[in-house]
């Protein structure tokens, strides 16, 4: 038998993985993000939270990680793009009746509008707090104050209602894509995948909720 | 006969691959509920031939269950509203009295329509001829029992090899995606001795196939698994995301 093969990456499952990857890689950042954000938990008019933003906007390794994190980012969305399309393409004519609810679950069906809507949040995210803190970084602003640009942003009802419908579209979209990245890494097995679901479930609901209380409890005035 | 049934089918008629088809509505009167599926086109066909029109062509050849032929959507589902069965054992009795019912060809890019509800599933056979077989000499039937093999792999073995090819997977993915039939087709072999021989060139080789015959990728949803007659599971999909990765760590 030869080998005609083209390249990993420009096949499906090699593009599958680099999604899955990248994905998992989203996954770990969250993790660290919601955990930084949570020092306003400490109630401490921003003390620590302040403390934590400014040790990472003056940090050359962090720096480096912000690039890898953009190009990560990149990547997955890239990626989801061409594969969307290309998915797309294999259906052209649609069917006149079809009942996928009986075989699938929605959301799972829906990674690439769950992923579009992450992506124009993403943006409104950037746009209310790294571009600010790059700002200040570039004009030599040694004291950012994100704690009380945090508490100014927070105090708009629309924004935190925006917030929480991109929650909602994170919940969604982690709770396919946690265990879809492992079956895409060929880790299915009888023992170790229900365990890979329920975390799956449990890191997306946790991450989901922690994340929501911030904006809603900042809302609230609870914290000051 | 009493308990029979009448129904109102609409069913999808194209001339040809180049022209546009669309849902025509026909009648059906008295058919039986202990008739299959299949044999209530019959019917159909022969009222139609009766009145000089053209029969609906469907595919269809073992009427049991192992050819993988009779490839229909029936009322948004590939071979109808039972999981783990073929359209020529789906029974008249799992519609009502009454009964409107959708009948649609595979939809994809890479099935395309030759007729009516007949497709052209030979994307299919070129994936296989890239390495959907073993070409070096396992000896005879007595040698193979010469080589121990764990009863747990040859069991996942056999229920891939149980894949009849009828591209329900494709029919009912979101993607149009046919990863589920050739992970069936990979697993089968990468689990023997014998298949190892040749299992990173395989792979390899029918999925470079898989993807230039325009089936879309896979993105999880699972929906293969439930709607195939054989029961093959995503297990072999992920079976055969190893075997790529691994076959491609290798050079
Ligand atoms: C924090 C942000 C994000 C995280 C943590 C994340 C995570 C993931 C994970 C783990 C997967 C599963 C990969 C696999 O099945 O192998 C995935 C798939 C996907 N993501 Fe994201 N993602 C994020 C943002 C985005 C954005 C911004 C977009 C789109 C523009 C997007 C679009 C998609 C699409 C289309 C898929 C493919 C669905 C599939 O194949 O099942 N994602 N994501
Ligand atoms: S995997 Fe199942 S649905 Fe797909 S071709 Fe084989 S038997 Fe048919
Ligand atoms: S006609 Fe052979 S499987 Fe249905």
């Amino acid at each position: 038998m030869n080998n005609t093969s083209p390249n990993f990456l420009t096949s499906s499952i090699g593009k599958k993985f680099l999604m899955g990857l990248t994905g998992l890689f989203l996954i770990v950042f969250l993790i660290v993000h919601a955990s930084i954000n949570a020092s306003i938990f400490f109630n401490d008019s921003g003390t620590t939270f302040n403390m934590l933003a400014d040790f990472m906007a003056n940090n050359f390794i962090l720096h480096l990680i912000e690039v890898v994190l953009f190009i990560g980012i990149a990547a997955h969305v890239v990626q989801a793009a061409i594969l969307t399309r290309q998915n797309r393409k294999a259906r052209p004519q649609k069917y006149a009746v079809q009942n996928s609810a009986v075989s699938s679950k929605w959301y799972s069906r829906s990674m690439g509008l769950l992923g579009t809507l992450l992506l124009m949040f993403l943006i409104l995210h950037l746009k209310n707090f790294w571009v600010p803190t790059k700002m200040a970084v570039m004009e030599g602003v040694k004291d950012h104050h994100t704690f009380t640009h945090l508490i100014d942003i927070f105090s708009n009802p629309i924004i935190v209602v925006v917030y929480l419908l991109g929650l909602v579209s994170l919940l969604y979209h982690l709770l396919h894509g946690f265990q879809s990245a492992f079956q895409t890494f060929g880790l299915n097995h009888k023992k170790y995948t229900p365990f890979i679901k329920a975390l799956g479930f449990w890191y997306s609901v946790i991450i989901v909720l922690l994340f929501a209380s911030m904006p809603i409890t900042i809302f609230l005035g609870l914290i000051k | 006969m009493s308990g029979n049934m009448n129904l109102t089918l609409k069913i999808w008629r194209q001339n040809s691959g180049k022209e546009e088809g669309q849902l025509i509505t026909y009648p059906v009167k008295d058919i039986s509920p202990d008739m299959s599926f299949l044999e209530m086109f019959d019917v159909l066909n022969e009222q139609l031939v009766s009145k000089n029109e053209n029969p609906i062509v469907f595919d269809h050849d073992c009427r049991e269950g192992i050819c993988g032929m009779c490839s229909m959507v029936i009322n948004g589902r590939a071979h109808g509203p039972k999981s783990a069965i073929t359209t020529c054992q789906l029974h008249m009795r799992s519609f009502k009295d009454g009964d409107t019912i959708v009948v649609e060809p595979w939809r994809a890019q890479a099935f395309p329509v030759i007729k009516d509800l007949t497709v052209d599933r030979t994307a299919f056979e070129r994936i296989q001829s890239k390495g959907g077989f073993v070409s070096v000499n396992t000896g005879t039937a007595q040698d193979a029992n010469c080589i121990p093999i764990p009863k747990d792999d040859a069991d996942a073995s056999f229920n891939a090899a149980a894949c009849i090819g009828c591209g329900a997977c494709v029919a009912t993915c979101k993607n149009a995606s046919a990863m589920l039939f050739v992970a069936a087709k990979v697993s089968q072999f990468a689990l023997l001795p014998q298949g190892r021989i040749e299992a990173a060139a395989r792979v390899k080789n029918m999925v470079a196939q898989m993807d230039a015959e325009g089936f879309g990728s896979c993105t999880n949803t699972g929906a293969c698994e439930v709607e195939c007659p054989k029961g093959i599971s995503l297990e072999n999909i992920a079976r055969m995301n190893r075997e790529y990765l691994a076959a491609n760590c290798k050079d």
